[in-house]
């Protein structure tokens, strides 16, 4: 029995050495027993992973655009085509629109908001005056300041473009900005600026008194 | 006489014998379920595993410290089942400008220029009969931190939940314990309180419990 116990010890304490404990860090992937592997990992594409069946020369699941090609979906709100409308574009026959084509509603500004806090704030900052965690901790200091008179002065659509396309050292937004969440955006930014250029007359009476 | 000398064909010791054997049976069974109980879970297989990955890129760094909001790079998981790893040209939207000659990056900017993929080791994988959706989830208040953990504190990301099957189906029995309103999913710090039967109740969540509700 002695012998036994011995022996029983020594094995728990060296199956416990050998596969350490839950939560435990490890590089390997995870691994289960499996009778039909093929359930598991089945032979098909799932988007951004190696494929090691037929599928593509290259091994990509998923493809990337032609060269020249704009995908089909990509218009005003993701659900009809790319066209190359003012509401699109930002641009008419004139030039950059003035004003912009979708009606500025409190859920668009809310929308707008939401986007710009997500894909501006960290260079723009919250204010849009160029104090995003980007440029206050690491210095990226061609971001521009929203405030500017220059860009207060810009048409909508010029704005639009600029999300879009990007302009000097920003890059273009338009692969994680859908159309229209780069209007809201657009909407917010004007929000923005009315808030450092507003006039005291522009509050209404009631706000006014709850501010002093 | 005879009787006699039949009683001693077995040494004493055997008395204890049946005994033993019980007690060894015991302790080998038990030691045996606890081990399968222990270690034959994804809570052991899954959990803590950090793969190598090609860049040594920090969430800690970009989520915590610079404050970038998760959907800023997984800019898909609000309108796809699946969330997806950001094209380099949106890691070259900063570090066009930001350590942009590093050779940390190298591996971006290479493939910013030509096209060939980073090759990321994904982390989290439920098995290919399971159908999650990202969309669907984070659009009803469920946070990232609830099957990722604490993604924005990890330099290296770590596997932090199971992910198992008792896992989903823990939260899709009892979502009023998990919900959050849907401007703070990406918020994985909050701890705040907040009435979840409410918010079930008003979104009219129904998270199913039937086996096609994941497996298809």
């Amino acid at each position: 029995m002695r012998y036994f116990l011995t022996l029983f010890i020594l094995a728990v304490v060296g199956a416990v050495t050998v596969l350490g404990f839950r939560g435990d860090k490890s590089r390997k992937p995870p691994r289960m027993a499996e009778i039909f592997p093929d359930l598991n990992i089945q032979p098909k594409l799932r988007p951004q992973t190696v494929t090691k069946f037929g599928g593509f020369a290259d091994g990509a699941s998923s493809r990337p655009f032609p060269s020249g090609t704009i995908a089909q979906s990509i218009g005003f709100n993701n659900n009809t085509a790319w066209e190359e409308t003012p509401l699109n574009t930002g641009r008419d026959a004139k030039g950059f629109v003035e004003v912009n084509p979708v009606p500025v509603t409190a859920d668009l500004l809310k929308r707008g908001q939401e986007r710009f806090n997500i894909y501006c704030q960290p260079c723009h900052g919250a204010q849009g005056d160029a104090a995003g965690g980007i440029v206050k901790k690491l210095g990226a200091s061609t971001v521009a300041n929203l405030q500017d008179q220059r860009i207060v002065r810009m048409n909508d659509g010029e704005l639009f473009n600029t999300i879009s396309n990007g302009k000097s050292t920003m890059m273009g937004y338009a692969g994680q900005v859908p159309v229209s969440d780069r209007w809201a955006i657009v909407a917010y930014v004007r929000a923005l600026q009315l808030s450092r250029l507003g006039f005291k007359d522009d509050v209404p009476a009631p706000v006014l008194e709850k501010l002093k | 006489m005879q009787n006699r000398a039949m009683s001693f064909i077995f040494p004493k010791w055997t008395n204890t014998l049946p005994l033993k054997v019980a007690v060894g049976a015991v302790l080998v069974a038990n030691a045996a379920g606890a081990g399968v109980w222990y270690y034959l879970t994804p809570k052991y297989t899954r959990v803590g595993y950090t793969p190598k990955q090609p860049i040594a890129f920090s969430h800690a760094i970009h989520s915590d410290q610079l404050g970038i909001d998760c959907r800023y790079c997984h800019s898909a998981v609000e309108k796809s089942w699946f969330s997806n790893i950001p094209a380099s040209s949106t890691c070259m939207n900063c570090h066009s400008l930001v350590l942009k000659d590093d050779p940390k990056l190298a591996l971006v900017r290479e493939s910013y220029q030509t096209g060939k993929p980073i090759p990321w080791v994904q982390v989290h994988k439920v098995p290919d009969y399971v159908y999650f959706n990202h969309s669907v989830h984070v659009n009803r208040g469920i946070s990232c931190v609830h099957c990722h953990g604490q993604i924005n504190h990890m330099d290296e990301v770590q596997h932090a939940k199971p992910l198992s099957m008792g896992f989903c189906l823990d939260c899709h029995r009892a979502p009023e314990e998990k919900i959050r309103p849907v401007d703070l999913v990406t918020q994985l710090d909050w701890q705040g309180a907040v009435n979840g039967k409410q918010l079930v109740h008003d979104w009219n969540v129904k998270p199913g419990q039937s086996c096609s509700t994941c497996h298809r």
